[in-house]
């Protein structure tokens, strides 16, 4: 069901959807990450992410989901296996040149620019002219509703709304792959909700793949159509499963049976992954 | 499907107030006192701006006139306090005496002060580089910072070609560090997520310089400027104190001193104000050129609301 939904938004926009191919997008295998101090935050870690996923990395706290999207960022070295990017041009270094957007846990905003500003950084800095650059800052501004705000200064704004500009710093290359940790795990219940039902919609409307980040059951299961949960210490994939719903994920979809179910599955899953471990 | 993403718009967490001048909870609870309203508000911040100005005013001239109460009652001789009358005297007499030996002070405060913002930054930018050049560096600058400029002043003034340049290298020796401490710190100091995120998105050396690291550590460059000007006056009347030229080009300090000599402690009492007031002026432009630069963005400019 879900993927008949899917088919119909990509019916939406033929041309992303096109630029699709069979392969995947992101190639984890053996990945393993041991810090300069010694600590071992990846073992052993394989995943593959295929384009249109909207993939939630789900564990408990120091479990290395970070680590791990740094990883597929391609910020920072691996120690052991191989990560590919297949899909992605590759730089100089064997790393993917751009098509990859980060959303972090803080909006990390540059306080001296305006929103404009911050949303212009990574096409100024490929060097595309702020004429050039304009209609397309405006567009994904506009897709986080802050169309009015483009001269205001971060310190101006709400933290919902400073996560709605990073957001949109995130989209105005047109990206690939979005790479989201625990972006809303600071603001309040109800900006949470709504800057998810945002993202939601975003995924919907541009077929983007999308990974993120968080410690919640519950945004896992309202977000995501696959759920890969973390073990910890050192950091593994414990399961990875899809998560396919017949329902719109609307507000509806919140108080409905189905999602109480995917609930209860996620967090026993969860509960597994975190078996052994003392609390 | 129902919406689009246009149509999922961000207004749950706009702004709920944007006046800013009632506060909004309180209206219950405090009905019987007066809320201020946004003339009132600009009349107690007109007022508020006018003490600031009167208080120290007021101050000043309670001083002087204690000064010249003193000076009266005591019958003190001239030669050894003159009252404020008489140093106003002397500051329009002396004038032709003052006012060059001002412009010469003044030339060596802001030609050491701007070569060490040039020489503070760059060196700084430099420094954070690669941390060999910071080892090997480093510990130069912290010796030169240490040793008291009194005491180099006199090897400064052998080997420098004159004596103009000699105090211009002291001035700079002084106000050089505080800017160079302070710029290494701001450069080190920009947020990793956001070095991160240049890493990200390709950015060269070059462009993280321009576009990250200068422009957030300009909080700390300002800082540095601040006491980098003060010091940089300090540093040019010391080192003329050790220098003691004369003649056409010598500054206020050498005017200080040989007013000494000829007991014109007027004359000495005026050169001594023409320094505070450079001092002041030094210390406002540099206090201006930070808020000026950071007003729109940095919390230290910023009052806060609430």
């Amino acid at each position: 069901m879900v993927i008949a939904e899917q088919g119909s938004a990509e019916s939406k926009t033929p041309s992303a959807r096109s630029l699709k191919s069979s392969r995947p997008l992101v190639a984890m295998d053996n990945v393993s990450k041991v810090f300069s101090n010694g600590t071992l935050a990846l073992s052993g870690m394989s995943m593959t992410v295929r384009p249109g996923e909207f993939i939630s990395l789900l564990g408990p706290s120091g479990c290395g989901k970070s680590t791990a999207l740094r990883i597929i960022a391609g910020l920072g070295d691996v120690s052991e296996g191989e990560i590919d990017w297949p899909s992605f041009r590759i730089n100089s270094r064997g790393l993917p040149d751009g098509d990859i957007s980060f959303v972090f846990q803080e909006p990390t905003l540059m306080p001296w620019q305006t929103v404009f500003g911050n949303v212009y950084l990574p096409l100024r800095l490929k060097g595309v002219s702020k004429k050039v650059a304009s209609e397309r800052i405006l567009t994904a501004l506009e897709s986080v509703g802050l169309q009015d705000f483009a001269d205001a200064y971060p310190r101006e704004l709400s933290g919902g709304m400073k996560m709605r500009v990073s957001i949109a710093r995130a989209l105005v290359t047109e990206p690939k792959l979005l790479l989201m940790d625990e972006p809303f795990a600071a603001l309040d219940e109800i900006t949470r909700q709504k800057l998810n039902d945002d993202v939601l919609a975003l995924w919907k409307a541009t077929g983007i793949t999308v990974i993120f980040v968080t410690h919640s059951v519950y945004e896992s299961a309202y977000l995501a159509n696959r759920i890969v949960v973390m073990k910890a210490r050192p950091g593994r994939v414990h399961s990875d499963f899809p998560l396919h719903t017949s329902l719109e994920r609307d507000a509806q979809y919140r108080t409905s049976e189905e999602y109480r179910q995917a609930c209860a599955e996620v967090s026993a899953m969860l509960l597994e992954a975190m078996g052994g471990e003392e609390h | 499907m129902t919406t689009t993403a246009n149509e999922t718009l961000a207004s749950a967490d706009l702004p709920q107030e944007t006046d800013g001048s009632t506060p909004p909870s309180r209206k219950r609870r405090s009905s019987a006192v007066k809320l201020p309203t946004k003339e009132s508000a600009a009349a107690s911040k007109r007022r508020e701006r006018t003490l600031t100005v009167l208080v120290p005013i007021c101050v000043i001239a309670t001083l002087i006139a204690l000064w010249q109460i003193m000076v009266t009652v005591n019958d003190i001789p001239h030669y050894i306090l003159p009252g404020p009358g008489l140093v106003v005297q002397s500051l329009l007499s002396d004038w032709h005496v003052l006012l060059p030996a001002l412009w010469v002070t003044t030339k060596i405060t802001l030609a050491s002060l701007a070569l060490a913002l040039i020489g503070g930054g760059g060196m700084a930018i430099l420094l954070v580089q690669s941390r060999w050049i910071e080892t090997a560096l480093y510990p130069i600058t912290v010796i030169l910072q240490v040793t008291p400029i009194i005491a180099i002043a006199p090897l400064i003034l052998i080997y420098a070609p004159s004596t103009q340049a000699a105090l211009l290298i002291c001035a700079f020796v002084v106000a050089f560090f505080p800017i160079l401490s302070n710029m290494v710190q701001g450069l080190k100091s920009v947020d990793h997520n956001l070095l991160n995120l240049f890493e990200l998105y390709g950015a060269s050396r070059w462009q993280t310089l321009i576009y990250l690291k200068l422009p957030a550590s300009l909080p700390y460059f300002m800082t540095g400027l601040r006491i980098g000007g003060g010091l940089a006056l300090i540093a040019a009347v010391v080192a003329e104190f050790a220098a003691g030229s004369a003649g056409a080009g010598s500054g206020l300090a050498f005017r200080l001193l040989e007013s000494q000599f000829r007991l014109n402690i007027s004359r000495l009492f005026a050169a001594l104000f023409l320094l505070a007031s450079l001092g002041v002026l030094i210390f406002a432009l540099t206090s201006f050129i930070s808020w000026w630069t950071l007003h729109r963005w940095h919390e230290s400019s910023l009052k806060r609301e609430n």
